[in-house]
């Protein structure tokens, strides 16, 4: 299969990016592609470029090279965030970030997919669809009983199951989730991996984490990044017998 | 879909505020007409202008309340707004003067005439027809407004920075204006006015129906900001004001949020100074000053930003405390106005409402537990905020 191929199949395809911050290479000559319902892991040290390469693909840091397709066609440097978004690629934030002065259902009717221009949603009546949604997303993340709830009263990892719900009711086509189990308990995090398998039944998901037995529960193909280029890939078994990421990651 | 948009403000608090303001509206001039000087009831003319301006200062603060309580922009500029639909209100009133001016010309404001002008400049034309002028005090502030916000939003300029340039935007209009070629009369402004709309604007009459406008004014503004920050749109303003990133990445552009309550509030802050100028009975460039605009930050603080009914308690409460303050110890009343920033923000951060609200909540809630726990067990009952 050539590279040509491969951009037009595949959800997201990245080739030869880099991104220097004042002469610090944080991005280096990375290369990956997600199939389509592909969920794949990411892991490595910090530093290693990984929010970073999140940046990237949202539209929040223009990379100095390199290419970043989406869909096949849509080529990601030229859009910003906003656009990005409606694309249909949603983004969870290394540190969880809800609307803490709106309840959790607010939060949910704000991220759902959805006209995104001021003046309609001066006049918008949500509509019954749109509960039954919500409903729905609630059920998901597990927070139907503190639908009124101001966001800034939920735990730490219910905040981040909130941040995951928003991105369900953006609807997008690949979500990106960035160390969702930090701060959680032991039973948070394997109630989350079961989510994100869930929702990867439907979607294409990124996920990067540091939390090992949480990359073993999702069961999906591993990346590991180093210092801004994939150092090692395949299954998690494969990946952690790998001599180099020992070194550099799980041995230290 | 109007009506269905401005039904979603009524909520208790506003309904209340709502009846009194069109109280307001009846039975000051009934007080101020109908009830002879004699009476104890009777409210004089001072008392009149001086409540009067009082609402549009209402007005103003509840204008930058809508962009700096319920979006986080700290306008430190909102004077600007207030002054511009003050002159548009002004020139409006000047060419009311016609020929009875010192110099008599019909064509010519006297200040122009004593600048040796011959003839009206062209940002002059339209101003004698009241319909014109009152379009401009809209129009004037709110393409400012937009332009203004435009740049500075796309750019992404918040906080501080955003404050100063906003302050610098005032200083800017305040030397514009202080020129005597700017042509809106230099230092000593637009004043000496006769009529308004034909009637004298000193009467008994015309200060009253000025006063009733000014209450109905401040009444639909509250109206169309409660109305404004209780639909999805103001729920998307206080999103960009608590997490704008996360409204970003969920495809919004909060640059265009912010630009349209910026706009909106602009061109209230506007119609407060249209409704100032006729009752106070001058503009000049001092409306511009840095400080004006800091005092209503001041206003909004104390009365409790990020609520509709805060700054209007603080606009009345302040200026009454000015206007008193004023005529006893007038040398004291900037030290009295800095001194209430710093307590309402020290111990106040939410403001009077603010602070009635917690008090109230608080009540309720001990009064909820006390009523959950045996009236035996004798013990204190502790509520969760202490
Ligand atoms: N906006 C930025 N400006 C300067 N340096 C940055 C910026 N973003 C990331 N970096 C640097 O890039 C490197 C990679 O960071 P990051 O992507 O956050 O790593 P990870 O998420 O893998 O821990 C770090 O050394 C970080 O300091
Ligand atoms: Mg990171």
């Amino acid at each position: 299969m050539t590279i040509g191929e491969t951009t037009a199949t595949s959800i997201l395809y990245l080739d030869g990016v880099s991104v220097s911050f004042d002469g610090f290479r944080a991005i280096n000559n990375l290369s990956l592609v997600l199939e389509p319902g592909e969920m794949r892991a990411i892991i490595g040290p910090n530093g290693a470029g990984k929010t970073t390469m999140m940046d990237i693909i949202t539209g929040k840091t223009r990379p100095d090279a390199g290419e970043v397709f989406f869909d096949g066609k849509v080529d990601l440097t030229k859009h910003d965030e906003s656009e990005i978004a409606q694309l249909g690629i949603g983004r969870k934030f290394q540190k969880p970030t809800v609307f803490e002065s709106h309840t959790v259902e607010d939060n949910l009717v704000l991220a759902l997919a959805g006209p995104r221009r001021a003046i309609p949603a001066l006049f918008h009546r949500q509509t019954k669809a749109e509960h039954e949604r919500i409903d729905e997303i609630l059920q998901t993340i597990r927070l139907t009983a503190r639908r009124n709830e101001l966001a800034a009263a939920l735990s730490h990892g219910q905040k981040q199951w909130l941040e995951i719900g928003m991105l369900l009711a953006q609807d997008p086509k690949l979500l990106l989730v960035d160390e969702p189990v930090a701060g959680m308990t032991d039973a948070e995090t394997e109630e989350t991996a079961l989510l994100l398998r869930e929702i990867a039944q439907t979607r294409s998901v990124i996920v990067v984490e540091h939390d090992m037995q949480f990359v073993r529960d999702l069961g999906v193909k591993v990346t590991c990044l180093h210092e801004g280029s994939v150092l090692a890939e395949g299954s998690l078994d494969q990946v952690s017998g790998d001599q180099r990421v020992i070194e550099v990651y799980l041995g230290r | 879909m109007i009506t269905h948009f401005l039904a979603g403000g009524l909520e208790r608090r506003i309904n209340i505020v709502l009846a009194l303001l069109i109280a307001a509206a009846i039975v000051v001039p009934v007080l101020h007409l109908m009830v002879p000087p004699s009476s104890p009831l009777h409210m004089p003319t001072y008392a009149v202008a001086l409540t009067g301006k009082y609402l549009t200062y209402a007005l103003l603060a509840l204008a930058l309340d809508l962009v700096w309580g319920f979006c986080g922009i700290l306008s430190l500029g909102h004077a600007a707004f207030f002054a511009l639909g003050g002159y548009a209100m002004g020139m409006y009133l000047m060419r009311q003067i016609g020929a009875r001016g010192v110099y008599g010309n019909p064509d010519l404001p006297d200040f122009m005439v004593f600048l040796n002008w011959k003839e009206l400049p062209w940002f002059w034309y339209g101003f004698d027809h009241f319909w014109f002028a009152m379009l401009m005090v809209m129009a004037v502030p709110g393409l400012l407004a937009f332009i203004f916000g435009w740049f500075a939003f796309r750019s992404r300029v918040t906080g501080v920075y955003l404050s100063i340039i906003t302050q610098a935007l005032t200083y800017a209009l305040m030397l514009a204006f202080f020129r005597n070629n700017m042509g809106f009369g230099g230092n000593n402004g637009l004043t000496d006015f006769k009529d308004i709309l034909g009637f004298n604007i000193q009467a008994d009459t015309t200060r009253s129906v000025l006063f009733a406008a000014s209450a109905l004014a401040l009444a639909l503004g509250v109206l169309v900001t409660s109305a404004l920050v209780r639909s999805k749109y103001g729920k998307l303003l206080i999103a960009a004001r608590d997490a704008e990133s996360r409204m970003r990445f969920l495809g919004y552009r909060p640059e265009n949020i912010k630009l349209f309550a910026f706009t909106l509030s602009a061109i209230m802050a506007g119609i407060a100074g249209a409704l100032y100028v006729p009752q106070v009975g001058i503009i000049n460039p001092g409306e511009f000053a840095p400080a004006n605009s800091i005092e209503v930050v001041v206003w909004t603080a104390v009365g409790g930003r990020g609520t509709i009914i805060g700054p209007i308690i603080g606009a009345l409460l302040v200026n009454g405390g000015k206007s008193w303050f004023t005529g006893a110890l007038p040398e004291l009343w900037l030290f009295a106005l800095g001194a209430l920033f710093i307590a309402t923000t020290l111990f106040l951060p939410k403001g009077i409402v603010g602070m009635w609200e917690a008090w109230w909540r608080q009540r309720r809630e001990s009064r909820s537990i006390a009523a959950i726990l045996p009236a035996s067990t004798g013990n204190p009952v502790e509520s969760p905020a202490e």
